[in-house]
């Protein structure tokens, strides 16, 4: 008997080891330990072996039993693991293959540096404004103290489409806008960013352009001076051209200002050493500024006994092309998907 | 305005080199454009030729011995007129021209070359100032020039030059005279007197002569006579101060004219008296008027244009241009002096149309009238002392000018409040000194008076950037102003707008506003008026875009050319119109695809109507306004979009804009578009963003596949099944539209519906029934059938 027990254990584990997955062994399982497999059938006829030796074979057969059932659960457990290896195996990728790509838009080099522009001035409390392209000569030219006459009021210089409208050639005519429409004559601080336009087509200048203007204007007992304007864009151009840059004001004449200065900052390109873009000045000529007009506060219902302000403005272009050190001014509007698409990411802070 | 250093010196003392004297002007807001030598070239030398023969290996070449003061050279020569004895200006090894070329010790053919023998236009000098035979070969020197000495010396030609880009409203610094008084301020120099004596004779000119103005436009006009003059080469310091200034020297009587315009800013008009006769008038031109002006050209003028005319005919343009009848030749024997003031604008409007040149520049700056009477004396002078000429007594005058000098009260304080500075009263005083500006003082108040030169200067302002000049700017330290703290403001909606198109994967572009009128009309069925403009630069761009699709579509174009398949590219910008006698102009917001939209391994998507439908729908959620729009076909066909596949966006009953493919008739490749009008959107208010409660219980999904006829728009299913679904039915996506041959008018489309409650977990009791009036309602109303 004992021996006969000791065969099956052996022919099930020989068994157990041949098997090759799971339905095997469910089925082998069954043909082990079943109702009908060999074991049970022992156990079954325990009732003709002597009664003292029952307790003894029967815990033998239940000891084989117990033993059974773990090698099989041991295969088990085995053979999923493999399968399951198995299966991931076989679900292998190239994980160096390349991710799908979503496409990635891009911003336009120019309205990167307008917002950059915008968010610097909002910091500083001023009102982002906004005003029509489609200008009269009266918002662009008359209440700016250009007189008619006026050598930049030349039909030449500008695109007219009657006598009266034209496309704006300055964001200046945005100050008068913003002027005339306080009506309570409160402090203003503005910015205005956009499209601008002349009649010139060359290398280095496009006929659109973009342009900001900046305008502040406040009580005369706040002192609002020229010390301030120069503080004023000594933070913008350390912001937008970089730390190192040093400003020169040289007094110049702008109908719409007085006294009037055009503003240098220091060669972008040679640190101002002297190069060909600086023309060996070591200057580059970025911005116009200065104390706005007292014609132009009066014309626009301001009293210069009482109000004072100053006023800058430059174009955003050569800015945006500094910034990314674009070589031509022509690929800003050609609109080269190759060139918009270099665009796609988040400036470095 | 070119400044002849020599010229300048003699009316100020100027100690400084000439660059610093360049930078210093900048400084007080005179930017220049240049500042050299007049003669760039380096290391010239005079020298004699003492031996010429022709180089053997060459038929223009000569090889030529020059003796060049300490050493005698062998120079290869190919200008045609050299020869032997002359004297010439020789460019030693290591010298460099204006053209960037440095003279080395060569070989030419075979022949030792250890210098260059040079013409004048090769150290410097334009050819337009040169005789024919400087033009053509090198200079010959007089037979007296200083072996071994410095030709340009010797030829008085050691001048600098500045050329000043000067501002608009600076007409004084049109003169030597106007620039001393400039270099005095800066370098605290008095500027020293315009030397006018000179003798007169004869009967007072007013006797015989009469001035005649019959037109506003001309405020003052003086008339001087010399007599007997003769006519010659001008000095050489004339001559070389005109070159210096870019004029060219023609004989010494037309010389001092010029001389006396560069030196006093005043232009001066020479007559040839005789030719004149006894009167002259200054007169609006009649129109259909001619005149030969002394450039040969008949012009025609008009009655914006002021003449001078001997009182019958048109003898000259005022300010722009004489006539060729009355102008200065070899034979003028008395000259008639004209110094005059006419209106800048009519004069600038006069050049523009003829000629801009130096005279008409300094009329439409404006002029002082003080100088005028200056500058007429003056050209008596010179005319006596350089051209012989007996200068008749004399000045016959019409003047309407006003010539009281302006007097401006300013404080200290005034300066300093809007300069930001401190600065004493002495200080302040000082640079009105300094500017050669008289004032008087009462405590802290100034009044200053202001000289008739400075034209520029009119109000308390002017003043205080005359203090900031000279003061300099450079010793304003910059702050930040002191003013109330408050919070800026930005609409930020565009930017959202763009920062969403940008994660859609599109390109932004920035195209052109101005595009060709044939285009103008394209891509929509709005009726408005184009706007073209007057002048345009280019027929190709002569009208504004009313929609941005014509501009996105030249920019496919551009890409397409360059082999770009792929273009997804949006922009917001203006369009503009007008209607019903009004202009305007909205802000739009266009989008183009065409393509790949996404690109993965076995996972592409080609761009097709419902992709773009897609991304404007996209941005129409993302403002606020889903559920509030539909898709329809337009009212009206549009000719450049595909008939089938092209819908108008409709918010709230109001078209907004537009979305399509283009037709295939103009773009083979499928290319979609949509236009969105930014400002009729934005008008219509959205509601404010609010949490909803979410529900606890899960919902049941089914879904249900229909056949019904094709031409049944998803908008109709969607209606039905909304209205049948009732309160349980909380969302329905279509997610599969199937059509074939077997189904023939009929195509099979399946929906998930979601159900859902907010307050108990629904069954299947509680759902199939909604399914089941559901399917009726389709089956009722659109005549679908449940596929089963």
């Amino acid at each position: 008997m004992k021996e006969k027990l000791e065969k099956i254990k052996e022919s099930a584990k020989e068994s157990i080891g041949k098997i090759q997955n799971l339905q095997e062994l469910q089925d082998l399982k069954v043909k082990l330990l079943g109702k009908k497999s060999e074991l049970s059938t022992m156990l079954k006829s325990l009732g003709s072996i002597a009664a003292e030796e029952r307790p003894k074979i029967g815990s033998l057969v239940n000891e084989i039993r117990n033993e059974i059932e773990k090698s099989i659960s041991d295969a088990e457990k085995a053979l999923k693991e493999q399968a399951l290896s198995q299966k991931l195996e076989k679900e292998k990728i190239d994980i160096t293959a390349p991710g799908t790509k979503v496409k990635r838009g891009s911003k336009h080099p120019i309205n990167r540096v307008i917002e950059e522009i915008q968010d610097l001035f909002v910091s500083m409390g001023y009102d982002v404004v906004d005003g029509p392209e489609l200008e009269t000569d009266e918002f662009c030219f008359e209440r700016l103290n250009l007189p008619d006459g006026h050598p930049a009021r030349d039909m030449q210089d500008s695109f007219y489409i009657t006598n009266e409208y034209l496309l704006r050639t300055q964001t200046s005519a945005v100050q008068a806008r913003t002027m005339l429409a306080n009506t309570e004559k409160s402090p203003i601080r503005m910015v205005c960013t956009g499209k601008t336009y002349r009649r010139e087509d060359d290398a280095t200048h496009s006929h659109q352009f973009n342009q900001v203007e900046g305008l502040v204007i406040d009580k005369k007992e706040l002192n609002v001076s020229l010390a301030d304007l120069k503080g004023t864009l000594e933070v913008f151009v350390k912001k937008m051209v970089g730390e190192k840059s040093e400003l020169r004001f040289r007094p110049s004449y702008f109908p719409f200002t007085e006294p009037s200065y055009e503003v240098d900052v220091t060669c972008f390109k040679c640190g101002g050493k002297g190069c060909p873009l600086c023309k060996k000045t070591g200057w580059i000529e970025l911005l116009g500024a200065g104390m706005v007009h007292p014609n132009v506060l009066k014309m626009n219902g301001y009293d210069p006994e009482k109000y004072a302000g100053f006023a800058f403005g430059t174009g955003i272009d050569r800015l945006a092309m500094f910034r990314y050190g674009i070589t031509d001014m022509r690929y800003l509007y050609t609109n080269d998907v190759r060139f918009l698409s270099q665009f796609d990411r988040k400036d470095e802070e | 305005m070119r400044l002849s250093k020599n010229f300048v010196k003699d009316y100020v003392d100027v100690q400084a080199d000439l660059k610093t004297l360049a930078e210093d002007m900048t400084r007080v807001g005179n930017e220049y454009d240049s500042a050299e030598k007049l003669i760039p070239a380096t290391k010239l030398v005079i020298g004699k030729v003492l031996e010429c023969k022709n180089h053997p290996d060459s038929d223009h070449l000569h090889c030529c011995k020059v003796d060049v003061g300490n050493e005698v050279l062998n120079i290869v020569c190919g200008a045609p007129n050299v020869r032997e004895n002359i004297k010439v200006i020789v460019a030693l090894a290591g010298a460099e021209l204006p053209n960037g070329l440095v003279i080395k010790k060569s070989n030419i053919r075979g022949e030792e070359s250890n210098g260059m023998i040079c013409a004048l236009y090769e150290i410097g000098l334009d050819k337009k100032f040169l005789s024919e035979e400087d033009k053509n070969g090198i200079h010959i020197l007089p037979d007296d020039a200083p072996v071994g000495k410095d030709p340009v010396e010797y030829l008085k030609l050691d001048d600098e030059v500045i050329d000043f880009e000067l501002t608009a409203n600076r007409g004084d610094l049109l003169s030597i005279l106007g620039m001393a008084y400039e270099i005095g301020a800066i370098y605290d120099k008095k500027v020293k007197e315009v030397d006018l004596s000179h003798r007169e004779s004869g009967d007072d000119l007013n006797n015989s002569f009469e001035v005649r103005v019959n037109t506003d436009n001309c405020k003052l006009f003086l008339a001087r006579k010399a007599l007997n003059v003769k006519i010659k080469e001008s000095p050489d310091f004339i001559k070389n101060r005109l070159i210096a200034s870019d004029i060219r020297p023609i004989n010494n009587v037309v010389d001092i004219s010029n001389y006396v315009m560069l030196e006093l800013g005043q232009p001066l008009h020479f007559y040839d008296a005789d030719r004149l006769g006894n009167c002259i008038e200054t007169r609006m031109a009649k129109s259909g008027e001619k005149l030969t002006t002394l450039d040969g050209i008949e012009r025609n003028l008009e009655d914006t244009d002021i003449v001078i005319s001997d009182g019958t005919r048109a003898i000259g343009l005022a300010g722009v241009m004489g006539g060729l009848d009355t102008e200065i030749e070899e034979t003028t024997k008395n000259v008639l002096i004209e110094a005059a003031i006419f209106d800048s604008v009519k004069v600038r409007k006069t050049s523009k149309k003829i000629v801009r040149s130096e005279a008409s520049n300094r009329f439409e700056k404006g002029l002082d009238p003080n100088r005028t009477y200056m500058a007429i004396e003056r050209a008596v002078k010179l005319l006596e002392e350089y051209a012989d000429a007996t200068v008749q007594k004399g000045t016959v005058v019409y003047d309407k000018t006003d010539k009281t000098e302006k007097k401006i009260d300013i404080g200290v304080k005034d300066i300093n409040d809007l300069l930001g500075t401190n600065i004493s009263k002495a200080d302040v005083l000082d640079v009105f000194r300094k500017l050669d500006f008289k004032y008087t003082e009462n405590g802290d108040l100034i009044t200053v008076i202001v000289p008739t030169r400075r034209l520029d200067i009119s109000i308390k302002e002017d003043l205080i950037e005359e203090v900031g000049r000279i003061y300099g700017v450079d010793n304003i330290e910059g702050k930040l102003p002191v003013v109330p703290m408050k919070i800026g403001s930005v609409d930020r909606t565009q930017r959202e707008i763009r920062d969403r198109m940008i994660s859609l994967g599109l390109n932004e572009t920035l195209s052109y506003v101005l595009i060709n009128d044939k285009d103008v009309h394209k891509y929509t069925s709005d009726s408005f008026e184009e706007l073209k403009l007057l002048d345009p630069m280019t027929e190709e761009r002569n009208v504004l875009r009313y929609s941005l699709i014509p501009s996105l579509y030249k920019i496919y174009e551009y890409n397409k050319a360059h082999y770009i398949k792929d273009v997804s590219i949006f922009e917001i910008g203006k369009g503009f119109f007008k209607k019903e006698e009004k202009y305007g102009e909205n802000t739009k917001l266009c989008a183009l695809m065409t393509g790949e939209y996404y690109l993965g391994i076995n996972n592409q998507k080609q761009v097709d109507f419902y992709v773009i439908k897609g991304v404007a729908e996209e941005i129409l959620n993302y403002l606020g306004y889903e559920g509030r729009y539909s898709f329809c076909l337009p009212k009206q066909n549009i000719a450049e979009f595909h008939p089938g596949q092209v819908a108008e966006i409709n918010v709230n009953g109001e078209i907004i804009g537009i979305v399509g493919r283009i037709h295939p008739e103009i773009s083979k490749e499928p290319v979609y578009v949509f236009e969105i009008n930014l400002d009729t959107l934005l008008a219509k208010k959205v509601s404010k963003m609010k949490f909803k409660e979410i529900s606890i219980y899960p919902n049941i999904k089914k879904d249900i596949a229909i056949i019904l006829d094709k031409n049944i728009t998803s908008d109709e299913i969607s209606k039905v099944i909304k209205k049948s679904g009732g309160n349980l039915l909380v969302n329905y996506e279509m997610f599969d539209v199937y059509e074939n041959a077997s189904l023939g008018n009929r195509k099979s489309v399946a929906y998930s519906l979601t159900f859902g409650s907010n307050t108990k977990t629904l069954t299947d009791d509680e759902v199939n029934p909604v399914i089941e009036k559901i399917v009726e309602s389709l089956e009722k109303n659109l005549h679908a059938e449940l596929r089963k």
